[in-house]
């Protein structure tokens, strides 16, 4: 299972912080990701989709969409952050 | 060194406690910034800060290692609280020591210039009426000095 993590307005936004997901297949890109979370949850999936927000696997900056993703990551996804 | 921390804490104690037995040190520049009750003409009676366990003291690290790299200092100590705060409450305390007193505010404005935009931290305003909202660039950066 791989393990999510919503920070700032998108814990809001997903009514949680953080969940575990079963991946729809091995070896997943995060635009795959998206695309099921989109599937169950469109609002959601807009939110996680949208150009600001980036995506960190394993605690680091993922370069795109393309990144790909296995059961054990951790997945986070960043809303534009407000600064200390 | 850097610390993220829920609990409130005492700036003046820190500075003096990180400054002890310093005999090398000429100059300790210091900012403590503190969580206004009005951001863009909206009061503010709450403010929380999200943050990335790990994730966000790493970046925190870097933008030390980099003051340190730029500038010759010593020591830099970078609090930063997380977590629900009311105006007037402590958030942040960056303390530099420094052999002399231009390169410590040199770095120090860096590191509180830097935390601005790139802190991983997400800040939500609730106001006395209940409302919430998330700060997010472009609006106003921040709810402190």
């Amino acid at each position: 299972m791989a393990k999510l993590l919503f920070f700032g307005r998108l814990s809001d936004a997903a009514g949680r912080a953080s969940e575990t997901l079963a991946l729809p297949k091995d070896a997943c890109t995060a635009h795959e990701l998206l695309n099921l979370i989109k599937s169950r949850e469109p609002a959601l999936g807009a939110a996680l989709d949208h150009p600001s927000v980036r995506i960190a696997v394993n605690q680091r900056l993922a370069s795109s969409r393309d990144v790909t993703l296995s059961d054990a990551d951790e997945i986070a996804f960043l809303p534009p952050m407000s600064g200390g | 060194m850097v610390i993220v921390q829920a609990e409130s804490f005492d700036a003046g104690a820190k500075i003096n406690a990180f400054m002890q037995g310093r005999t090398d040190a000429g100059a300790c520049v210091s900012f403590t910034g503190v969580v206004r009750d009005e951001t863009q003409s909206a009061r503010v009676a709450e403010l929380a800060l999200d943050h990335y366990p790990g994730f966000t003291e790493a970046a925190l690290e870097k933008l030390v290692a980099r003051a340190r790299t730029q500038w010759s200092v010593g020591d830099i100590l970078l609090i930063h609280r997380v977590g629900p705060m009311r105006p007037g409450d402590t958030i942040v305390l960056v303390a530099v020591a420094a052999t002399h007193r231009d390169e410590a505010f040199e770095a120090a404005r860096f590191l509180v210039d830097a935390l601005k935009t790139d802190a991983p931290i997400w800040k939500k305003e609730t106001a006395p009426d209940g409302s919430v909202r998330w700060i997010e660039p472009p609006a106003e950066l921040s709810a402190q000095g």
